[in-house]
């Protein structure tokens, strides 16, 4: 019989064994007869006049069928879209190949196709561009200035958008405030290095006039819209299909410039084509995330009573914008009361361009930087009062009764107990046996600093209205004549685990074997709609979308059971996946039973329609904002500059948890990123717009060896948003570890006289700040 | 261009022969040549182990090895790895321990955890997590990654037939 | 991503490699592990148009003892060196500076031969070589060649081989009496080379004297280098802390650091002496002090 109750249990992924016998298909992993394969030459320089292409020698390379270059496609191809609603935005035209200049190091100028990728490679040798270079910044604060070398001619000023918020009476509540606090900060660029790169394949059938891309995308269905327009081809004709894909974060919810193009060379040649990105190719044209410089501003009461917060901020757009790069900034604006009450908020968003590649969302996308900002701040207000950074956060909380919580940015948290997530984090930490130890250390010369970060963040994305392209999402479950049940999703996932959690939703409505159920997404062909994956809405939306059409398949199945029965609809019981009526249990019809009468449509409800499906479009009436804890005690060596992270604690509130080993890994992995960013990685360009971090071997991602064991646990506040009471949780431990690490580092360096350090944590920072204060004292004691 | 070169390699079992360019990168022989896409390419530097395969019993990242240098030699690549239907242990413990998450690392991580487990049968989460240093994750953290292989230890001891644990192909 | 088309030789022997490495000249390159010179041909950054292959030369790969010196053939890998149980035993500095090294794949294929050769800065594998005052054979037209440690490595990426001469292998000494060993190095976090990396060796007499001390830094200069005047503070006297101290004090200076976005020369320096301090302390506590 099946297990009822599959929601909330552990239950091991059914996408795994593809996965771990190296039989799934990624992009690369597609091959079609008579494929070509391009390669394309990127821009060495950050900003340059082209004046010239030559191809002849790349042609004469043996193998190679063609060189494309901007002039080559024209208009052809329209630009890389951006989704803004934003009045102030300004849009440079990014062509999907550059022709008259190029505004960033990796910014593609040609591309080469040949029969194999050696030899398109080696064409790519072979093609001189010339020239001439112009000045460049790469700086966004200097961008600003006067004197700055001008990006887009159109726009002397460099600014890409504006965007401010304003709430409460900030000027008399910072006059009359007893502590303000003021402090820089900087948000890194960071390189989301999903370890499968992008990668495109494209077929056109001329006859047919149907084209087919395969991309490593978050959002097929978007991409799909958005190819139709770029290659202005019939949106009927066009067909997307995301295959496996080797994690996104953010750097795959995009269109890119290559994927319009391997679909135009797609028609172009009548030959099929595949583009695959190189590592180095990813940290110069996908997309980056964070990249935000702000001047936060905090007004407190002597008791710790936050009274209000003033953000301006530079956000370091690049030279062009992608889908969503104004998006992010205002994430950050909205999100900025994080877990407290703070009446009075203002923030002020400058865009400007850069000569380096657009940012976007990346894993957490805005939030992390308001995060950082209001949690490095809690601790920041906390010491110049004296206080411990636990009594300043409980102070601030909103209660639970005062949920749904709005805040002055405008926002609704839909549910939390802010102070539960934190009492338990405290407790598994042993908050004080590690505030007893700290001190025991530091008089023998040890550095250990704890940290927190009492995180609430935004997700579930999102009510269609306060979304650029759509924030509903489209499910559908389909009962076959054998009973076997295939659930379509719009959403796109790309490790998360949904073809387990969704079919556990089902198996739970429908009372069938999970074994008999299986989950397809990411093929526009085959799934009639859908928005994607991200913004850790794939299973609170795209879930409940499914949740609901699983119902509707249910509510018919019994008006098909009740007709065989010759029974009233509510006579009819559902139990153990059986139809029966009430006192008559023995007498049951299941569903797959009632499936084939459906199908066979001999026996049905006059006017009924035959088969047994439903779709469902689930629009959400808000976003949902989970939130938690997380506490991380680090060891400092002044002397190198090293951290060590010897105790890392995270409470996480997801709402309703379908699958908690699924919660755990998204909680694992969130944490781990946010510890890249805390103490590693930098995408780091020099002035002339260099990227220095082009590799592996100089951006530095964590290893298993550099993060420690994390110690999970859960509050469970379900949200009143949606039926599931599911939050997000795809992002959360990204947002809340990093302020935790940073936090924990400050308190660590405190005796030093350290009140904030940038990040990356690098050992060679922490090692100046601590030589500095010894240099200091020595020169005192002298 | 330069003479092909004749090379001839066991792969999973099974003798392949080919001519190839001596440029050919052993990871590009056995995903376009021989067809065995599951070995992945994650970085252009030997750095993240997705392309991790074992060499006449090492560990080694085929992307930093040209396909004549492993002429006359043993592979296993992921797909050689289960017994027909079924699994390795350690594709087990990955299984069951939820030890990926989009997968795409995860050949690579199964085979220097193989690696690991050919020369420790028992090693200590310190001896996990350096065993697979060679091998980058974004997704999981490692963690789940890290009981994934000390579950395919137990298994494998469990199994274990005199000293032999796994055979060293 | 992918190198340039090259022709590529495998020779059964070393006369053979030498023979050809004659006959092509200058865009001829050696390839042992090919750990450090294949990444370089993917980005094309090396374009040699012969690549001669030592792989299939046997007994290239051999570590074995002969009277009071351990003979590590140049293709010898990282692996093999961290896992001998001769060097274990008889001079664990080199196990201890290969498990360092990158990663288990990287130590599976990478040689010490190709590491030493190549004389990347921040290569591991120098350091422990001139600690120890090892002995590098090379091989050419003109038959076999001794070279010293420390006449070995000539600057960036330079060493005193000739262009057609083949390091064949390497003589460490074998340690005997109260000997104590450390490496110890600051790893630059994406690619694993060392920002520093200190080895050091000693010998205490039975009264605890340091009769002898041998200290190779790596990663902090152009070349790797033995640090003299560090060694020579401390020999012939009672090693404490503070005297270690003092002494390391000593490592960088004379030293041209060198900088990068990872670390400045002013903190590669600094790492160098605290490294130098605490791998001179390990080894005095391994050795018993």
């Amino acid at each position: 019989m099946p297990v009822s109750k599959l929601v909330g249990a552990k239950v091991r992924r059914r996408e795994d064994p593809r996965l771990i016998r190296g039989l799934a298909h990624y992009v690369d992993d597609i091959s079609l007869p008579g494929i070509l394969h391009v390669a394309i030459l990127r821009s060495p320089y950050a900003h340059a006049r082209i004046k010239g292409i030559q191809t002849e020698a790349a042609l004469q390379v043996p193998r190679v069928v063609a060189v494309f270059t901007g002039s080559d496609i024209g208009d052809r191809v329209g630009a890389v879209p951006v989704a803004s609603q934003n009045p102030t935005l300004r849009v440079p035209k990014r062509a999907v190949l550059a022709s008259d200049k190029v505004c960033f190091v990796g910014e593609a100028v040609a591309a080469v196709v040949a029969e194999d990728r050696y030899a398109a490679t080696d064409a790519l040798d072979r093609i001189r561009v010339d020239y001439e270079p112009l000045p460049v910044v790469s700086d966004p604060e200097k961008a600003l200035g006067r004197e700055s070398p001008v990006i887009h001619s159109e726009w002397p000023d460099n600014v890409a958008f504006r965007w401010t918020l304003k709430q409460g009476n900030l000027s008399k509540v910072f006059k009359d405030a007893d502590k303000v606090v003021k402090q820089r900060l900087v948000h890194q660029r960071l390189a989301p290095i999903a370890l499968e790169p992008r990668g495109v394949v494209a077929r056109y059938f001329p006859g047919e006039g149907e084209l087919t891309l395969w991309s490593s995308t978050q959002i097929p269905h978007l991409l799909k819209t958005q190819l139709s327009l770029m290659l202005k081809l019939p949106e009927n004709y066009v067909r997307v299909i995301a295959p496996e894909v080797g994690g996104g974060f953010g750097s795959k919810l995009n269109v890119y410039a290559e994927e319009a193009l391997l679909g135009y060379l797609a028609m172009k040649l009548n030959r099929p084509v595949k583009w695959i990105e190189g590592r180095r190719e990813n940290i110069q044209a996908t997309i980056h995330g964070r990249g935000q410089v702000g001047e936060v501003e905090v007004a407190a009461e002597r008791d710790g009573t936050i009274l209000g917060l003033q953000y301006r901020v530079i956000a370091d757009i690049g030279a062009y914008h992608q889908l969503l790069t104004p998006g992010i900034p205002p994430l950050t604006g909205l999100m900025l009361s994080g877990a407290y009450k703070i009446p009075a908020i203002s923030i002020e968003v400058t865009g400007v361009f850069t000569n380096k590649m657009s940012t976007d969302a990346y894993r957490g996308a805005g939030r992390p930087e308001a995060t950082y900002v209001v949690e490095r701040m809690m601790d920041r207000v906390a010491r110049e009062l004296g206080m411990d950074p636990v009594k300043i956060r409980r102070k601030n909380f909103p209660k639970p009764k005062e949920f749904p919580f709005k805040t002055a940015t405008g926002l609704v948290y839909d549910s939390g107990n802010y102070q539960l997530a934190l009492d338990k984090a405290l407790k598994l930490v042993g908050y004080e046996k590690w505030k007893r130890q700290q001190k025991r250390l530091r008089s023998q010369g040890r550095y250990l600093g704890i940290g927190l970060s009492t995180y609430v963040e935004i997700c579930a994305m999102g009510p269609s209205a306060a979304m650029p392209a759509g924030g509903w999402e489209y499910g559908a479950v389909r009962v076959e004549p054998t009973g076997k049940v295939t659930i379509l999703t719009g959403v796109s996932p790309h490790g998360q685990g949904q073809e387990t959690s969704f079919a556990q939703i089902v198996a739970d409505e429908l009372g069938v074997e999970i074994d008999d159920i299986t989950v397809i997404h990411g093929d526009t062909a085959v799934v009639a709609s859908g928005i994607g994956t991200f913004g850790s809405r794939a299973t609170a939306v795209g879930g409940t979308a499914v949740l609901q059409a699983a119902q509707r398949v249910k509510e018919k199945a019994r008006e098909i059971a009740a007709h065989l029965f010759e029974a009233d609809l509510e006579d009819l019981v559902f139990a153990d996946g059986k139809f029966s009526v009430k006192g008559v249990p023995k007498k049951g019809i299941t569903l797959e039973q009632i499936a084939l009468e459906a199908h066979m449509a001999r026996k049905l409800p006059k006017k009924m329609e035959p088969g047994l499906s439903a779709t469902a479009v689930f629009e959400p009436s808000n976003f949902t904002f989970p939130f938690g804890a997380h506490i991380c005690v680090v060891e400092v060596d002044p002397k190198s500059g090293a951290v060590e992270i010897k105790k890392y604690v995270a409470v996480d509130d997801c709402g309703k948890v379908i699958n908690p080993l699924l919660v755990d890994g998204q909680i694992q992995g969130g944490i781990a990123q946010g510890l890249g960013q805390a103490l590693y990685e930098e995408v780091i360009y020099d002035e002339n717009g260099q990227l220095l971090t082009g590799s592996l071997m100089d951006y530095a991602l964590p290893r298993a060896k550099d993060v420690p064991r994390f110690e999970l646990a859960r509050t469970e506040t379900p949200t009143p948003v949606n039926p599931l009471g599911a939050k997000g949780v795809g992002e959360a431990g990204t947002i809340g570890s990093t302020p935790a690490i940073v936090n924990a580092v400050v308190d660590a360096l405190s005796p030093f006289g350290v009140t904030h350090i940038d990040m990356p944590l690098r050992p060679e920072k922490i090692w100046r700040l601590c030589q500095a204060k010894e240099a200091a004292s020595a020169g005192g004691r002298r | 261009m330069a003479a092909r070169t004749k090379v001839s390699i066991r792969i999973n079992g099974t003798a392949y022969s080919h001519e190839v360019e001596p440029r050919l990168l052993l990871v590009h022989y056995l995903r376009d040549v021989v067809g065995l896409t599951g070995t992945h390419i994650g970085c252009e530097t030997s750095i993240c182990g997705a392309c991790t395969i074992m060499l006449n019993g090492a560990a080694v990242k085929s992307c930093t090895v040209l396909t004549v240098q492993a002429d006359g030699g043993e592979v296993l690549t992921i797909e050689g790895l289960a017994q027909g239907e079924e699994l390795h242990p350690i594709q087990e413990g990955f299984w069951e321990c939820h030890g990926l998450q989009c997968g795409y690392c995860t050949p690579g991580m199964i085979l220097s955890t193989y690696q690991l487990l050919l020369r420790d049968s028992k090693p200590s989460e310190d001896e996990i997590r350096h065993a697979i240093d060679g091998n980058l994750c974004r997704c999981t953290g490692y963690q789940h990654i890290v009981d994934a292989v000390q579950y395919a230890a137990k298994k494998l001891r469990q199994k274990a037939v005199g000293n032999r644990i796994l055979d060293p192909i | 991503m992918i190198p340039a088309a090259f022709d590529y030789l495998a020779p059964a022997t070393l006369e053979e490699a030498i023979r050809a490495l004659g006959t092509h000249g200058e865009e001829v390159k050696l390839l042992a592990g090919g750990h450090s010179l294949l990444p370089l041909m993917k980005l094309r950054l090396a374009s040699p148009t012969l690549l001669v292959d030592l792989g299939r030369i046997p007994s290239l790969g051999l570590i074995s003892q002969e009277g009071d010196k351990i003979l590590i053939g140049a293709l010898s890998t990282h692996y093999q060196i961290e896992s001998s149980k001769l060097l274990k035993e008889k001079c664990p500095l080199l196990p201890q500076t290969a498990r360092v090294i990158g990663d288990v794949q990287v130590r599976n294929r990478g040689t010490i031969g190709g590491s030493l050769a190549h004389a990347d800065p921040a290569a591991d594998m120098p350091a422990p070589i001139l600690a120890l005052a090892g002995e590098l054979r090379a091989t050419g037209p003109q038959g076999e060649r001794r070279l010293k440690a420390e006449d070995f490595f000539l600057g960036l990426m330079a060493t005193a081989l000739s262009p057609t001469e083949i390091l064949t292998e390497i003589r460490v000494p074998l340690l005997s009496g109260r000997c104590g060993t450390a490496y110890l190095k600051a790893p630059q976090k994406a690619s694993g080379f060392a920002l520093v990396g200190v080895a050091v060796w000693l010998k205490l007499s039975a009264s605890g004297i340091c009769e002898d001390i041998g200290i190779g830094v790596a990663g902090l200069a152009a070349k790797p280098f033995r640090a003299k005047g560090v060694e020579r503070r401390l020999r012939g006297k009672n090693l404490n802390p503070s005297l270690i101290e003092e002494a390391a004090s000593h490592t960088a200076q004379g030293v041209d650091p060198m900088e990068d976005i990872h670390a400045s020369g002013e903190f590669r320096a600094d790492l160098a002496r605290l490294y130098a301090a605490r791998a001179i302390q390990e080894a005095a506590k391994r050795a018993g002090v």
